[in-house]
């Protein structure tokens, strides 16, 4: 090579480049372009900020229902009621609570046109409780103890202990056995290219870009008006925000101060999700001063949660008392604390708790001061986190916010305060057993404060294993006054997720949602009900 | 020349295998935990019972050494495992994000050498003029930016104010099969913003370079005897103004993968650089270790093509060896 041909091949490069410029102005993308977002009237495209790891059932896709693509045995609707979905009830309960009798909808095919039969829903089980399968969450069908089909339309639960919210889990979404069952489970082309009975089909998974649906045409329950449904993948809120502006977009997840700007957008509708996504801090029993019960109940009410809903979620959400939300049907009436710092204080003076010459009290030479972590990057939490010290402080508790990844603040949290978040509102068992068990204090994640409360232990129980409404309501209305004398967590808010989604789709609903920002959260959680206007 | 390509190969191999024991040592030593980023949300309300038989699963609860060596004899024999967090043979994930990583690197490659080049030669032709003024204060403007600051600004400019490119993704969002005129158009903002963010280095050395080489006896000598100005440029100062500037293109290597890594953030651009801070973070050894490998030798690559094109440039440096 010379220096001429290197000059030759410079040139050469040089013209490509301008060419591919000029073709490529000449051919704009845009609203205009033909196949961007608000160009056909039946399809619909919208910007999320999590992508899945997996679109496999077995690995943990879609197990809280709305999956897309798989359908459950049960569904969820609007107002977080279970419906029949794959079955074509819902189940039968024996009167010990132990067995769970389903019978499947007959004619239902899989999208490669095989038929879906009680032996699918068997594998599916089976397979996720199965240890050899990398499921993080097979905790949750811990309660089950076999799952056996009697006949083609019939399968039946049977459980180790009498678990009243089984039936929710069973929303989560079943797989073909003839296309599952003949892969590695972990590792499979199933995990990226599933196939399902849901109302839409998987076109194309470009990972770390989009994901995009097609309308399964033989759905069983109808086909989708909306055809074609994409997702795209799009991590940075700002970059969201604009692609939704451009009009490519045509709704996206944004965070309260970017979809502040699309509120008085004409042609743009947001929507506010109420959710069980509760912020709390944890106040470790190990720990001398957040183990007292004089301390956790004055923290408890030091706090000023309507000021954090205002300033911190420019209103978009709601003081919380306990991981049940206020406007549950589940909530207890009348456990509401109102802020009160001169009651904090007395609460305080009365255990011996004396204020120093700094301020911060002091008992028996113990300082109240303790340390809270909250995860590194989190701007949301860090808020919390610094809103909650300095309301603690007033009442003279001096708390050290930290930020950490999960790893450093893991083997902490035994004795230092954590800034948590969780919710799951599909059955008050999920959020409330995990969190306040005594016996699963330091197991994982779960009652990170190692909450310890004799009474509260026995109506956890009582509420998850009887069947009836009125004894479960009674159990968790205990659990709720427990949590008012002595309260293992200060819960702080919930919080909405908010949307903004352009208004040719008419007017949308939200479920409930929960911690997660799941795929199908948002107002297309029922998108396969959508009627876009022409 | 080939004997140089011949013996560097050689020496890259011991340089990669003792990467990719480092990779896997520096992983295992992180404290980020694998079974932990595996089970992500659902490791929130996962029991300790079900996180164990995870780590069992996975493999990671096995000694440093044996995991590497099982990984790299598994690797020469054409099996480069299982990616964790991607749920996917590694290969599969390498062979889907691969081509477009490259296609995006080497046009962004192509434009900030062109560029950079073209402009250089210019400034240095007449310096403290005007555009020589303008294009160096604007190079060290640049240098200074970051490359995503870069792309939001872009994004801002030609998809919103000025609706003539898309904001990002490798096709419009609602489109499903990839043609080339899609890619073509999608290709513009991202390639750009990676190449004017790499093209300050190459502008200010040919630029510095250029400018010596004019003020040098053989240039003056050319002048002298009457030669054409262009010949003289180009074929004089150019021709030893660029040497500097080829020693750069291997070293930009590095620098080429971290952009386009924030580059493919910001545009959505379905590359190989999502997939390297996943594994990083999730501490996936294959596809860590993978990566790493691709990235060293990418390196070794580019170092080797810029002494060959040094050689090539000026006969008197010559190939070693």
């Amino acid at each position: 090579m010379t220096a001429r041909s290197i000059r030759g091949a410079a040139a050469a490069a040089l013209a490509t480049v301008l060419l591919a410029t000029a073709t490529a102005c000449s051919q704009p993308g845009g609203p205009d372009g033909g196949g961007s977002g608000s160009g056909a009237g039946d399809s619909a495209v919208v910007g999320i900020a999590y992508e899945p790891d997996s679109l496999s059932p077995l690995l943990g896709y879609g197990k809280d229902g709305n999956s897309k693509i798989f359908d459950g045995l049960l569904t969820l609707d609007a107002d977080m009621k279970l419906r029949p979905a794959l079955a074509t009830a819902l189940p039968e309960v024996s009167d010990d609570g132990l067995t769970y009798t389903y019978r499947l909808r007959k004619g239902v095919k899989f999208s490669d046109g095989k038929p879906f039969g009680a032996k699918d829903v068997v594998f599916t089980y089976r397979t996720i409780l199965d240890e050899k399968t990398n499921n993080a969450s097979r905790t949750e069908l811990d309660a089950v103890k076999s799952v056996e089909a009697t006949g083609d339309d019939t399968v039946v639960f049977t459980l180790k202990y009498p678990y009243a919210p089984f039936a929710q889990r069973t929303v989560l979404p079943i797989a073909p056995e003839h296309v599952a069952g003949k892969q590695d489970v972990n590792t499979g082309p199933f995990t990226t290219h599933p196939i399902g009975t849901g109302p839409y089909l998987l076109t194309k998974w470009s990972k770390g870009e989009k994901i995009a649906f097609r309308a399964n045409p033989h759905y069983w329950g109808g086909a989708p008006k909306v055809k074609k449904f994409t997702m795209a993948i799009i991590k940075d809120d700002d970059v969201r925000a604009t692609r939704l502006r451009s009009g490519e977009l045509d709704g996206a997840i944004l965070p309260p101060n970017l979809a502040k700007g699309f509120a008085r957008d004409s042609g743009t509708r947001t929507y506010a999700a109420t959710t069980y996504d509760y912020r709390t801090v944890t106040l470790p029993t190990h720990n001398e001063v957040t183990g007292d019960i004089a301390v956790r109940r004055a923290l408890d009410i030091a706090v000023d949660r309507k000021a954090m809903v205002d300033s911190l979620l420019n209103g978009e959400g709601r003081p919380a008392y306990g991981p049940v939300p206020t406007d549950s049907a589940w909530f207890t009436k009348g456990t509401e604390r109102p802020h009160d710092l001169a009651a904090a204080k007395k609460i305080l003076d009365e255990a011996g708790w004396k204020p120093g010459k700094d301020g911060i009290r002091t008992r028996n030479g113990v300082r109240a001061a303790f340390p809270l972590w909250y995860l590194t990057g989190d701007k949301l939490r860090q808020d919390h986190a610094l809103a909650y010290a300095s309301d603690a402080k007033k009442a003279g508790i001096d708390i050290t916010t930290q930020a950490g990844t999960w790893e450093v603040i893991e083997p902490r949290m035994k004795q230092d305060a954590v800034l948590a978040g969780g919710g799951s509102p599909a059955d008050p068992d999920f959020d409330q057993y995990t969190l306040l068990k005594s016996s699963l204090a330091g197991d994982g994640f779960n009652n990170m404060a190692w909450y310890d409360n004799k009474t509260v232990d026995r109506a956890l129980e009582a509420g998850r294993r009887s069947g009836d409404e009125a004894e479960r309501k009674a159990a968790y209305d205990t659990v709720q006054r427990e949590l008012v004398k002595n309260p293992g967590y200060t819960f702080l808010t919930h919080i909405d997720h908010l949307y903004v989604v352009k208004d040719r789709f008419g007017p949308l609903t939200t479920q409930v949602e929960p911690h997660d920002h799941g795929l199908a959260s948002g107002p297309w959680w029922n998108v396969e009900d959508w009627t876009p206007k022409k | 020349m080939g004997r140089m390509a011949g013996r560097r190969a050689l020496l890259a191999v011991p340089v990669l295998v003792a990467v990719t024991f480092g990779v896997f040592a520096v992983a295992a030593a992180s404290p980020f935990d694998p079974v932990k980023a595996y089970a992500g949300t659902a490791g929130l309300t996962a029991s300790q019972e079900n996180l164990d038989q995870l780590r069992a699963n996975l493999g990671v609860d096995q000694p440093l050494v044996s995991r590497w060596w099982n990984w790299l004899t598994s690797a020469l024999g054409g099996d480069l495992g299982e990616s964790a967090v991607m749920r996917q043979p590694v290969a599969d994930v390498i062979g889907e994000r691969l081509g477009w990583s490259v296609l995006l690197a080497a046009t962004a490659f192509t434009i900030a050498v062109v560029l950079g080049t073209a402009l250089g030669v210019l400034a240095a032709r007449r310096p403290g003029r005007l555009l020589d003024r303008c294009v160096s204060s604007a190079a060290y403007t640049l240098e200074a930016a970051p490359a995503f600051w870069l792309g939001l600004l872009a994004i801002w400019l030609f998809a919103l104010e000025l609706d003539v490119l898309p904001a990002g993704g490798l096709t419009d969002a609602a489109s499903d099969t990839v043609t080339a005129g899609q890619v073509a158009t999608h290709l513009v903002l991202p390639a750009a913003v990676l190449g004017i963010s790499q093209l300050p280095w190459f502008f200010l050395y040919v630029r510095q370079g250029v400018a010596d080489a004019l003020d040098e006896d053989p240039v003056r000598g050319a002048r002298a005897r009457g030669l054409r100005e262009r010949t003289v440029l180009l074929g004089h100062a150019l021709r030893s103004g660029m040497l500097p500037m080829l020693t750069l293109i291997g070293s930009r290597v590095p620098e080429l993968i971290t952009g386009a890594l924030l580059v493919e953030t910001v545009f959505s651009w379905p590359g190989i650089a999502a997939a390297t801070v996943q594994a990083a973070t999730s501490v996936d050894f294959p596809l860590l270790a993978a990566l790493t490998v691709l990235a060293t030798a990418a390196v070794v690559l580019g170092n080797l093509l810029s002494d060959l094109l040094y050689a090539i440039a000026d006969p008197r440096v010559g190939f070693d060896g």
